[in-house]
């Protein structure tokens, strides 16, 4: 996707660049055609589940990416956001209310309340920032998940701890991705059929974002977070312009939640704890805040990654010691968390910053006119 | 002659005890470079800050180009035709100073989320023009060669000039200037000068504050002093240079 907007931009201005951008396009394109078949044959189903679940959590990550990254507004509650949209699905397209409605009215409607979600997180906390927006948004997050837990008394909304389960898969036109589905004799399994699906709406995603950061909206998320008095008084209306930031960030959350319902099927209170925020948080943080590749890179890696830890510990440590000596699961989190610390200390601005803003960590906010300034 | 573009009435403004603004009163006239001195902590910023919305004065009112101005709006400021800088400088330090200048652009322009996406001629059309602008007033500031760097890599000097650029960038009426000079040398303070009778000379007109000397007397048609947030006279440098009030102002007070 960015390789095609580059081939645009290049096209402008040289020949040769723009040819070489649309190779490098197409060959983009192949790799990302064939490589769930690669995965499905070389590492089986269970990682090809592995890549799909990336494609969601590059979703998040980019969402948040414009509420942290972008607007560097601090929120902890992101994965609210997912779980209105997974929610959402779920009551729509599922024998819990015997409603079966389609696909593509639910998506979009799950995107504009998450969206409204968003403006509803965003109105009472604009006051705020830094650590206490990020306790406020804390909160947020854990109210919409107890909501969620105990919305099955006294008439049963959610269902509850239980969680909702029978959900309608994907189906598109007809044609359900939970089935393998062949076209023109070539048969594409479901996990294939879904990582198309995901993989087209993960590069819609990626393409609206590009378009956003490089816009008068863009521009004016960046003002305010460098430095809010500033961007006030060069005229932005730092109200509107947050607000836009949480309802555009929290809309993607509402798209890929939808997803996530139809693509597991079940859906609970237990999918959306503060460690998923956490997680997605991570994903922003650790890729490049602000930077769109250094996030798409956060949210492959920090999926991936405590997977690989997972399925690996135990065959190492049997390789090495001809026995295992700490339980994988926590192994994985162990070294997950150091992870983490290392890439903090030495690369605080992400592994993947923008080339032009290795934004430095600022503790001083900007947002207070001190004494006489 | 000329006429009233901002009417500062009663303006007051206190901190606790500290009366930082006592009932002051200036009228700037359109086109004309006006100067605001005073000792240190004599309420010169603060008036700013009132007059941006950034503070809500606690008394008087600010009468902008015939049209009371909002209290606490500093966007809506912007858009009726106030820019300023800042004493310490307040740039957008990770972003280029291209984009510092086209965020100023920011109030004259429209595009919204949908013609972000889609871009659609208007905004195609308008992006072309900010890109355009931007351009032009680093020229004009003179630091069109540092457009790609951050704000935050540039020379002292450069980002007060970067930060004159993006006020400029609002298309204001009035420019207000908090202490460009401070911390410039020799050569730099006489370029500042040159810019600032060319931005007038474009029929913006000038609010100054400044501590050298020097320079705002050569500078100003009229100055007003602040002493302990009062005004305490107002008139052509030449008159203002001898009021007895002003010396024992700033022989009293630490001088500037
Ligand atoms: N935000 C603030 N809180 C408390 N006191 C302030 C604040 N801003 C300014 N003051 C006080 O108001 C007075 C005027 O300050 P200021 O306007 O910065 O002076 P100047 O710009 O003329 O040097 C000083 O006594 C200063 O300490
Ligand atoms: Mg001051």
């Amino acid at each position: 996707m960015m390789g095609f907007l580059a081939s645009f931009e290049a096209l402008r201005h040289d020949k040769r660049a723009a040819i070489a951008a649309i190779a490098a396009t197409v060959a983009m394109g192949i790799v990302l055609a064939v490589f769930p078949f690669i995965v499905g044959s070389a590492l089986g189903n269970s990682w090809l589940r592995i890549v799909d679940f990336a494609m969601l959590y590059i979703m998040l990550a980019l969402g948040l990416n414009i509420v942290v990254g972008f607007a560097g507004l601090l929120d902890m509650g992101y994965i609210a956001f997912y779980a209105v949209g997974a929610y959402l699905y779920a009551l729509l397209a599922s024998p819990h209310f015997g409603l079966h409605l389609p696909v593509w009215l639910i998506i979009p409607a799950g995107a504009v309340l998450a969206g409204i979600f968003g403006a509803l997180l965003g109105a009472p906390t604009l006051r705020l920032r830094g650590d206490y927006l990020a306790i406020v948004t804390l909160g947020f997050g854990e109210i919409v998940r107890i909501f969620l837990n105990n919305l099955n008394a006294p008439v049963n909304i959610t269902n509850g701890p239980q969680g909702i389960s029978g959900i309608d898969p994907i189906h598109l036109g007809g044609i359900t991705l939970a089935k393998p589905i062949s076209v023109l004799g070539f048969t594409i399994p479901s996990l294939h059929a879904y990582y198309y699906l995901f993989l087209v709406l993960a590069l819609g995603i990626v393409f609206v974002t590009i378009r956003l950061e490089n816009s008068r909206i863009g521009r004016a998320w960046v003002a305010i977070r460098e430095d809010e008095i500033a961007a006030k008084s060069c005229g932005i209306n730092t109200r509107n312009i947050k607000l836009l930031a949480f309802t555009m960030g929290a809309s993607f959350g509402g798209v890929a939640g939808g997803l996530f319902a139809g693509f597991q099927g079940f859906v609970s209170p237990e999918s959306f704890n503060l460690m998923e925020s956490v997680m997605v948080l991570c994903m922003v943080v650790l890729g490049g805040m602000g930077n769109i590749p250094g996030v798409i890179l956060g949210g492959i890696l920090l999926t991936v990654l405590p997977e690989v830890f997972r399925h690996g510990a135990g065959p190492v440590q049997m390789a090495l010691f001809g026995k295992i000596l700490l339980d994988p699961e926590a192994l994985r989190m162990l070294l997950f968390g150091l992870a983490l610390v290392v890439v903090m200390l030495y690369r605080p601005a992400g592994l993947w910053p923008s080339t032009t803003r290795r934004r430095e960590f600022k503790g001083e906010s900007t947002d207070v006119l001190k004494e006489g300034e | 002659m000329s006429s009233v573009l901002l009417d500062a009435r009663a303006i007051a403004k206190h901190f606790g005890g500290v009366k930082a603004l006592h009932d002051v009163s200036l009228s700037i006239n359109q086109g004309e470079i006006y100067g605001l001195i005073g000792p240190n902590g004599a309420g010169k910023t603060t008036f700013f800050n009132v007059l941006t919305g950034l503070y809500h004065p606690d008394g008087g009112e600010l009468i902008f180009a015939g049209e009371k101005l909002p209290a606490s709006a500093p966007h809506k400021v912007a858009k009726r035709g106030i820019a300023r800088t800042f004493q310490n400088i307040r740039l957008f330090a990770n972003m280029s100073a291209m984009e510092n200048v086209m965020v100023g652009c920011h109030v004259r322009t429209h595009a919204g989320v949908f013609g972000a996406v889609v871009h659609d001629r208007r905004t195609t059309a308008e992006e072309v023009a900010i890109r355009r602008r931007a351009e032009e007033l680093l020229h004009y500031v003179n630091i069109a060669d540092r457009a790609d760097d951050l704000a935050r890599h540039l020379s002292y000097g450069d980002q007060r000039r970067l930060e004159i650029a993006r006020a400029l960038a609002t298309d204001p009426k009035l420019l207000a200037l908090d202490e460009p000079a401070a911390g410039m040398n020799g050569t730099e303070t006489e370029a500042l000068r040159e810019l600032i009778e060319g931005i007038r000379k474009d029929g913006i007109t000038v609010l100054l504050i400044e501590h050298d000397v020097k320079l705002v007397m050569g500078l100003c048609d009229r100055v007003a002093v602040l002493d302990y947030g009062e005004k305490i006279c107002e008139d052509v440098p030449a008159v203002v240079q001898k009021d007895p009030k002003v010396i024992e102002a700033y022989l009293g007070g630490s001088l500037a």
